[in-house]
């Protein structure tokens, strides 16, 4: 019973890095470039949940409407401020950008006083509560994490499957201009993603603050969901989800049965591993150009 | 101003262009070979990191500036570098053999990592150097009976000759004497045929294809020789600090480099010594500024890090070629004086594709 309770806490871990890696998926499938801010946008979006209940005292459900709406408005605001004016430069511009993103708001959040510098714990109204299922133990915590990020998911694919918007954001990720062309504005659309992304950033920092606390370093978990994205297939949806789980598995059981350390890099390894086998991801796109 | 006229093809290959700049560069020469017998100690032992930060920076020049590969990961190499040399010092090896020793193991691990590298490009290719810079230094920290672990390891001072170099200004004219060849090293390179496939690829990997270059060849040779440079000033960075563990070689490390190379400017040797020079000035500069601002904002933890990202981020958007590009402008405005033109140096904008079709 010991694999499954591993397995579960591998499962719940794993939810954490799909949702960070959709965060990834998303700006990459409608930019065709990635954030390597994502980790500190969920920084970001768990402090900013934590100030809301904490100190501006609101309900949990309100606050958590909040700090959602409020970061994807903040998103948007980076996207129009940093990253608009790069926009059609080669990805290397974007990715040093957005590593210097991450270090400003880094470092701002570590500048404010005694928020910045402590660990904090993160109220939540389902806090303790335990089921048993054999000998193994699944916490709320895990199970809200497993379900938010499957329903996530599903509409996220749904969107991108089905509705223009979605579809508008994958033609422009293919060709920016052509898309400008067929009258979608790019330009909009940018500022559209990077908010959603920003978004489901937020609400991975309010699912893993219960589990683990907020802190200014949480971020460096982002840095995880580059093998996640990787494995699944940069550019899917379905794909970050099954990643991210393979990877929260893997390390979950290579903490147990392998010697110590290996648990640190075996997201590493998977993902190196994976991009010698296969370097399109398991759910990896198999598109031609046609001439 | 000055005009060449070139009239045959050895000219456009030359290593010195003019007599003007052999003058300046030996000037130079001249001034750096001078330093430690004006400059007090502390600053010679800047300078000497200076000289370091530009060999490292020179080898991830020739990756990312020339052959156009991006590495998060190049810390690894750094470690690879100063662990061999520390190792090999502790055994009693002189410089020249540890140095060596240094450049073959890195470029090893550098071809390692060139391989699978092969395969992917663009963003997937940051990901997996991310990735081997994790794998190596968590390597560090365990192979406790060679790198001492967590805990760290001490360096013994480099030696040539049964001479120890454990004076500031010895070590200083070691870095010195290296530099000048690691950065003669690359220029000849660059005039190579090797180097300016390299550039083939970084502008147009299906054109320098379609000319006859093998791209995973010189991809792997620009790994190699990328990870080699880096490699030698991991050997005279652990010789310089004397103490080496492995959390000097992580993810912060790689992005220190990055930023060296951004800010002074992609795709030019000279970019390598200003970021250098950039890189350690800018804790110094923070530290001056303290006494200007507010205490609650100097005193802050989080200060450096603002810093470094602002500068990072205003280098991307603002001028994207690095201090190199600033100087390159500001030497043109002042040669072509009433005739500079405000467009002179406006980037194209491209609309991207996707790299997912090819």
């Amino acid at each position: 019973m010991l694999l499954l309770q591993l397995i579960i806490s591998g499962v719940a871990l794993g939810c954490i890095y799909a949702l960070i890696a959709l965060g990834f998926v998303l700006i990459y499938k409608a930019t065709e470039t990635v954030n390597f801010a994502q980790g500190e946008l969920m920084m970001l979006g768990a402090f900013c949940g934590l100030i809301l209940i904490q100190v501006a005292g609101l309900p949990f459900p309100l606050a958590i409407a909040i700090a959602v709406a409020g970061m994807a408005g903040f998103g948007a605001l980076v996207e129009r401020a940093v990253i608009r004016p790069i926009l059609g430069q080669p990805q290397f511009t974007v990715v040093m950008l957005t590593i210097g993103a991450g270090y400003v708001s880094r470092g701002l959040m570590t500048m404010v006083p005694t928020l910045g510098t402590e660990t904090h714990a993160f109220p939540v109204p389902y806090k303790g509560v335990v089921w048993n299922i054999g000998s193994a133990v699944l916490s709320a915590e895990q199970v809200v994490v497993i379900i938010v990020t499957g329903l996530l998911c599903a509409g996220l694919y749904l969107m991108f499957k089905y509705s223009k918007l979605g579809i508008a954001m994958q033609a422009s990720s293919q060709n920016q201009l052509a898309a400008y062309y067929m009258g979608i504005p790019v330009r909009r659309l940018n500022g559209v993603v990077w908010g959603l992304s920003a978004a489901v950033a937020t609400i991975a920092g309010l699912l893993l603050a219960p589990i683990t606390f907020v802190h200014v370093n949480m971020g460096f978990i982002g840095l995880k969901a580059f093998p996640a994205a990787v494995v699944g297939g940069f550019g899917s949806l379905p794909g970050a989800i099954v990643g991210g789980l393979i990877i929260g598995v893997v390390e979950s059981l290579a903490g147990f049965y392998l010697p110590e350390g290996i648990k640190d890099i075996a997201a590493y390894i998977v993902v190196l591993i994976m991009l010698m086998v296969k370097p399109n991801g398991l759910f990896g796109e198999n598109m031609r150009k046609k001439v | 101003m000055r005009f060449l006229f070139k009239t045959d093809y050895q000219q456009d290959t030359r290593l010195v262009k003019h007599g003007g700049q052999g003058f300046w560069y030996g000037t130079l020469l001249l001034v750096m070979a001078a330093a430690p017998v004006i400059l007090p100690s502390y600053w010679v032992s800047q300078l000497s990191f200076v000289l370091i930060y530009a060999i490292a920076g020179l080898g991830l020049m020739v990756l990312a500036g020339f052959t156009g590969l991006l590495s998060i990961g190049h810390a690894a190499f750094l470690g690879v570098g100063a662990y061999t040399a520390a190792f090999l010092a502790g055994a009693g090896m002189p410089l020249p053999v540890s140095l060596l020793a240094a450049a073959v193991l890195s470029a090893a691990a550098g071809v390692v990592i060139g391989l699978p590298a092969l395969r992917v490009k663009g963003i997937y290719l940051a990901i997996a150097t991310l990735a081997f810079g994790f794998i190596v230094e968590e390597g560090m920290a365990r192979w406790e009976s060679v790198t001492g672990g967590n805990n760290g390891k001490a360096v013994k001072a480099a030696s040539m000759l049964g001479f120890p170099l454990n004076t500031e200004q010895s070590f200083y004219y070691t870095c010195l004497i290296i530099c000048v060849l690691v950065t003669l090293g690359v220029l000849n390179l660059l005039r190579s045929s090797t180097g300016r496939a390299f550039v083939a690829i970084r502008d147009s990997e299906i054109s320098a294809q379609s000319m006859g270059i093998n791209l995973s060849r010189y991809k792997t040779v620009s790994f190699a020789f990328s990870a080699a440079l880096v490699g030698i000033a991991g050997a005279l960075y652990a010789h310089k600090l004397r103490f080496i563990s492995p959390e000097q070689f992580g993810i912060l490390q790689s992005i220190d480099l990055l930023l060296l190379v951004v800010v002074g400017g992609l795709g030019s040797v000279h970019g390598a010594f200003l970021g250098a020079i950039f890189l350690i000035t800018m804790p110094q500069l923070i530290a001056l500024s303290k006494d200007w601002l507010p205490p609650a904002i100097s005193q802050a933890a989080g200060m450096q890090a603002v810093v470094y990202g602002l500068v990072l981020m205003a280098f991307v958007l603002f001028e994207p070629q690095g201090l190199y590009g600033r100087w390159m402008k500001m030497r043109t405005y002042l040669e072509l004086f009433p005739f500079y033109r405000r467009g002179m140096f406006k980037r194209q904008k491209s609309f991207q594709k996707s790299e997912r079709l090819k």
